[in-house]
Order: structure tokens, then sequence, then C-alpha cells
């Protein structure tokens, strides 16, 4: 084994690492202030890659593309979040994963519709070279997608630490009830953290695009994928999700380089069940008793 | 009082089988099509399946996201075991539940105890893994163009190779299911389901043990799903790895909530409903649209799937039920009713000691 080859498989993991970390934050936001897992975040991933890829292809500006995109599918996350989760905010957890995973579905076909089942490029954020990094190469685009990701992390960081409305997202997630009685509202909070994770999958899935280009059905992997991040970190903890995207794409990497690419997927589900059976608070996660 | 109606109530349920069996024995008769029939063989197929989740679903409290690897551990356990080492499907067929139910109480030993929603996120992990490990061992399962040459099941000498025979040994087995599940209901072990629905906290209190109980459901739904992918790969006799995935258990889960979660003839509804949509769209929407192409129709069961579990968590069954229970009480005040009651707990009527018809 080539030092060079360990090192080219690193970088590819990190970069596939940002991906899954900008993912799994939409995870643990929206699981830390409301309780309820997510399904549907892959398809924001896969909403925000094809509207930028199909509007670049209509002529428009590249970043322009990029922010109308996100912001649109930030609205079409908060239009979700008012239609079909805020009337089954008091169901069971298993029956809201149930119908995020049905309308995951019916996404899914709407853009089969649409979009047809034909790949969309878009074209690399910036051209040249490619650079050596320790005598592997890395493409421009993956340093991007390390520094996009790296800036929403730390965007958000700050937004949980330094404003009100970071601050109320944070008590919410500490105690739905004392938060309440503090004139916070769980439920604008609820709406306000889907849009959020809408967009943050809406950045991964057009960052990602220009090096895998975008289908109606990349949403289902890169979704469980950016999931099973979040597991690793323990579902709770932001720091965590970013940690757990980063080992999830190092390993990833690593798997499908040493072992064999056809089980790369395989390797990242068999890091979910070992985390669920041994670890199920996850790496940075305090352990904790079954709510009755 | 209460007595005379439990007794008119089992003469009902008695009524109701009977005519379910003769209703299985006649349709062959009167379908003669083998599409049609071949279309009822593969509900039988498929409710064996979803009976085993509603088990899960409705009185566990649990679901499982991996039920199609259940079903494909089946169906590749019987087919490779038949093909490559020459045994009988019947053996064949217990093997293969043997090492499904091994599979789902290694998943469930650990997750089980945890909070609610962690058996559904490994038996999702899990069935991914099972995918792909169909897809990536060529030289073992076929790879992604599969493997053919199944035999037909035999039990003894008798070969079912016929449409027809294959159509009552599928019911045959489907009876078993419903006849099994309503026994694992109408036990110790279904009432302390039960109760845990109603408060873990209080059911933990008087000594039930949960844990215990929901890992055994698990396992015995588990165990459904491998019996119907042994039916399926002994029918077919030609299998690949597409039936198996994410998909499938979702369509799963699907006709479990469709037909309704804490009953028993539920999933005979749903499943026969979800396939006579899934024709029925397949002839309309190209009509419709005519530049779709690909599966569109599923956008109308994810759609579905939403609708019904917002509004009517106890499926459709346990909806019209629920309906028709209020609108019973409404036309008659003096009866006896529990205005506490959520819809999901009148349908399985705690006094009764029964869960459906």
């Amino acid at each position: 084994m080539h030092i060079n080859e360990l090192m080219q498989f690193l970088l590819t993991g990190l970069t596939l690492g940002g991906i899954y970390a900008l993912i799994a934050l939409g995870f643990v936001t929206i699981y830390t202030v409301t309780g309820h897992i997510n399904f549907t975040q892959g398809e924001f991933v896969m909403l925000g890659a094809l509207i930028t890829a199909s509007m670049v292809k209509g002529g428009t500006g590249l970043w322009a593309a990029i922010i109308a995109s996100i912001l649109l599918v930030g609205l079409f996350g908060a239009l979700f979040e008012r239609a079909v989760i805020y009337p089954a905010r008091n169901s069971p957890v298993v029956t809201v994963i149930i119908i995020t995973i049905g309308f995951s579905v019916a996404v899914r076909g709407v853009a089969l519709l649409i979009w047809g089942t034909q790949s969309y490029p878009l074209p690399s954020f910036s051209s040249g070279e490619p650079l050596y990094v320790l005598g592997a190469t890395m493409n421009k685009q993956s340093v991007w997608v390390l520094c996009l990701s790296l800036l929403a992390v730390s965007l958000l960081f700050a937004f949980f630490e330094r404003t009100v409305m970071g601050k109320a997202l944070k008590a919410c997630a500490i105690n739905r009830v004392a938060a309440r009685l503090m004139g916070i509202s769980p439920q604008r909070m609820s709406l306000f953290c889907f849009t959020l994770s809408a967009m943050l999958g809406a950045l991964a899935g057009i960052v990602i695009t220009p090096t895998t280009t975008a289908t109606y059905d990349m949403g289902l992997m890169l979704g469980l994928k950016g999931f099973v991040a979040a597991v690793l970190g323990g579902l709770t903890s932001t720091t965590g999700a970013v940690l757990g995207g980063f080992l999830l794409g190092i390993l990833e990497a690593m798997g499908a380089g040493l072992i064999s690419s056809g089980y790369k997927d395989a390797i990242s589900f068999l890091i979910l069940l070992l985390v669920l059976l041994k670890r199920p608070e996850g790496l940075l996660g305090k352990p904790d008793g079954k709510r009755v | 009082m209460k007595q005379k109606e439990r007794a008119k109530k089992n003469y009902f349920k008695c009524i109701a089988q009977i005519l379910f069996m003769l209703m299985v024995a006649v349709i062959p008769l009167l379908i003669t099509n083998t599409y049609y029939l071949g279309n009822i063989v593969l509900i039988g197929i498929y409710s064996i399946v979803v009976i085993g989740l509603c088990l899960l679903m409705g009185y566990a409290g649990q679901v499982s996201l991996g039920h199609a690897a259940f079903y494909g551990l089946g169906a590749y356990g019987s087919g490779l075991l038949t093909v490559n080492w020459g045994w009988e499907p019947l053996p064949a067929m217990l093997a293969a539940a043997l090492i499904t139910a091994l599979v789902a109480y290694v998943i469930g030993a650990s997750t089980l105890k945890l909070r609610e929603h962690y058996l559904a996120l490994a038996t999702l992990g899990a069935g991914v893994i099972v995918y792909i490990f169909f897809n990536e061992q060529v030289n073992l399962t076929g790879g992604p163009s599969g493997f053919s040459g199944i035999p037909y099941f035999t039990i003894g000498g008798w070969v079912f190779s016929s449409e027809v025979s294959y159509y009552y040994l599928v019911w045959f087995f489907v009876f078993v299911a419903v006849v099994f599940a309503r026994n694992v209901v109408d036990s110790r072990i279904g009432r302390a389901l039960r109760a845990l629905h109603g408060s873990e906290l209080a059911a933990a209190c008087m000594g039930v043990p949960a844990y215990k109980y929901k890992i055994q459901v698990f396992v015995v739904s588990a165990v459904y799903g491998s019996v119907a992918g042994s039916l399926y790969a002994h029918y077919v006799t030609f299998i690949s790895p597409s039936p198996f995935g994410f998909q499938a258990s979702v369509e799963f889960v699907l006709m479990a909530a469709i037909g309704g979660l804490a009953s028993i003839w539920g999933p005979l509804f749903g499943v026969a409903a979800v396939l006579m949509l899934t024709e029925l769209l397949r002839a309309v929407v190209p009509i419709l649209l005519p530049t779709a192409g690909g599966e569109f129709e599923i956008i109308f069961f994810g759609l579905i799937l939403v609708a019904v579990m917002i509004f009517m968590p106890g499926g459709l069954t346990g909806g019209v039920k629920d309906w028709w229970v209020r609108r019973s009480h409404a036309a008659s005040p003096g009866t006896v009713t529990d205005p506490d009651k959520a819809p999901e707990d009148i349908l399985p009527s705690a006094g009764s000691g029964r869960l459906s018809k």
C-alpha cells in the first residue's frame, strides 16, 4: 500500500464527509428541536441539485442559481412542515418516520415526472489545475466542497451561540416546556428548523453535483448516509454530526479503496448497525435511558 | 349480557372464517385466467409478509423498514439451498426461516431495549446491507441478474407446478398465518402487548416483560417474511435482488398502513388494494400524461401513506371501524362507551380479549 494512495482516499473521504456533515446537520437540527427524524432530508438534497442544474442550463448565472435554489428549497421545507409535519406533530415518533418516508417517496416520484431519469451536470465552481497535496491530487471542486461546508458549519455554530433565534432553538431542544414558558413558540421553531435543514440539504446537493451530476433518485442514498453520520454523532450534537460526517466519509472512501467499491454503501450501514447495537448514544452523545 | 355478546361475536367470527375459506376454495373455479389467478397468488404471498408486519406495527408499536430483507432472505435461502445443494423445498424453507429468525434476533436483541424508533433504524440499515449482499455476492447469488432454475414446491411426492395447485398452497399458508397471528394476539403475549400500548410504565409495574414479548413478536414477524419469500421463490422460479430493496420495504409498510395495523384481516385488504391501485394507475396515468415514464405511481402511494398516517393512524379498516363504532354509539346513546379511548384502542376492544374480525 502506497502512502500516496492512502492520502488520496483520505482526501476523497474528506470531500464526501463535508457533504455528509451538511446533511447530518439537517437531521440533528430537526431531531433536537422537534424529536422527529425527517427522512425527507435526502429529497431536499436532490431538489437543491436539480433546481440549480436546471437554472444554469436555462442561462442563469451559477451563483444566482445557487442562491435562488437554496431559497426555493428552504421555502419547500417550510411548506412541508406546515402541510405534513404540523398536522402530525402529536403522533408517535414511528408514525412521523413513516410519514416522512411516504412524503419522500412522493417527492421522488414528482421529480421523476419533472426531470426524468437522465442526469443533469453542473459546471465546476471554478476552473483550473487540480491541487497536489502530499502526492495526492485534489480537484478544485473538492476544495469548494470542503470550504463551503466548513463555512456553513461555522455560520451555523455562530447562529446557535450568538443570535436570539439560535438560542431560542437551543432552548427548545433542551426543554420544550420550559422554552414555551419563556415565550418561545415550539411550533414556530419547528417551522424554522425544517426551513434551515432544507437549505442545508440543498447546499449539500449543489456542491456535490459538479462531481457526481444530479439525478432524481440521488436523494435516497445521500439522505440515508447523512442520517448514518448523524447517528454516529449521537443524533443530538451538532459537533457530533460534523465529526460523524467526516468520519463516515473517510471510512467509506478507505473501505471502497482498500476492500471493495461494491461494498462501499454496505460499510456505512454496517457502521450504523454497529453503532446502534453497541453504542446507541453515538460517539459523542451521553448515554440516556429510555423514555417511558 | 357480556357473555352473550361475546358468544355472538365468536359466532360471527366463525362464520367469517368459514366464508373466507369457501371464497378461497371457489375462486379458482370462477377465475380461470392465469394472469388474474397469478395476481391472487401474489396477493396471498404479500399478505403473509404484511400480516407479520402488522403484528409488529399494531401490537408491538414498532416498525420495520427492512422487511423486504427478511422476505429476500427467505427467497434466496430457499433458492440457494434447493438449487446449489439439492435440498427438498420444505426443509429449505424451514432452514431459511431459521436463519432469518437468527438475523432478526440479533438485530432486535439490542435495539428493542432502546427507544421506540431504534428498531426502525436498525432494520433499515440491515435491509440495505442484505440488498447489497445479494447484489455483490455474484458467485453465490448471481449478482444483479439473479439466478433461475429454482424447482417447484414439493411436499413428499406432490409437485405444485400448476397455477391452481400453487394458489391453494399459498392460500393454505395465508390461512395458517392468519390463525397463528390471531392466536398470538389472543394469547398472553397479545394481551400483554395491548397493555403496553396503554401504558408501558403501568404494564411494566404489573410485571409484563415488555422487552421479551417485543422481541418474540419481531422474530415471528421476520419469519412470516421469510416463509413468504420462500413461497415467492418457488412460485416464480427465478429471483434477482430488485424485489427486495428499500422501496419494497416501504411498500410493505404502505400495505400494512392501508390495511390497518391492529387487525388480522386488514393486511389482506391492504395488499389487494395496493396491487389493484398499481394496476389501475399503470392503466390510467399514461392516458392522462402520455409523456410520463417510469414508476410514477409511487407519487400516489407516497401521498396515500402520508394521508393515512395523519388522518387514520389505525389504517383504512381501523378508520372505517372507528367511524362505524362512533356512528352506532351515537345512534344508541344507552351503550357504554369510553370517551377517552383513542381510535386504536377501540379496535382491539379490551373487554372481549379479541382484536378484530
